[in-house]
């Protein structure tokens, strides 16, 4: 997992079917320091997260387990909402 | 598994029903000489570690819900252990 903020959304009204009712959002990947890194990426939203927050995402196949059994197609997914974090 | 470090800790009150519970740690994966690779990680923590300590760290999906003790929970990484001594040749003959 990894933390990012949310930058964006996406609307995409044509779109395979297991992803109809999602959220698309679009989040930065965050370093430890809160500074961006890496690019940007879209990621289904299964926190309830909106533009602005922090969160923190999975990659891969486990990003589609929120939805389970649904198999949406997707390779990153928002899994909670960072109040805050702390370093050291 | 991989060697890490724990740098910090991470709150998040709503998250996804699976991770209810879990203890999130931020981690920064290392080689087994003890330099940074890559960017930080959240890892699920199942063994209690804590700030500073080394760890035994799987990133990999299956293994970490296993960690977790639960099935099909979103998660990618987890804390299986904690590091008391790592002995290895880095250059071997």
């Amino acid at each position: 997992m990894q933390l990012a903020k949310v930058l964006g959304t996406v609307v995409a009204s044509h779109k395979d079917a297991n992803l109809n009712g999602t959220t698309l959002l679009v989040i930065q990947p965050l370093a430890a320091d809160g500074a961006a890194t890496g690019r940007p990426l879209v990621a289904v939203d299964a926190a309830g997260a909106g533009v602005g927050e922090h969160v923190f995402f999975v990659r891969g196949r486990e990003a589609a387990y929120p939805f389970y059994p649904v198999e949406v197609p997707t390779d990153a997914a928002i899994i909670g909402i960072v109040d805050h974090w702390t370093v050291g | 598994m991989q060697i890490g470090e724990v740098v910090g800790t991470v709150v998040s009150t709503q998250k996804h029903a699976k991770l209810h519970g879990a203890k999130l740690l931020l981690v920064q994966p290392q080689t087994p000489s003890g330099e940074a690779r890559g960017p930080v990680l959240l890892a699920i923590d199942s063994v209690g570690a804590g700030v500073g300590e080394r760890v035994l760290l799987v990133i990999e999906g299956k293994a970490a819900g296993d960690a977790l003790g639960r099935k099909a929970a979103p998660v990618d990484a987890a804390i299986v252990g904690i590091v008391d001594q790592i002995e290895w040749d880095e250059t071997p003959s």
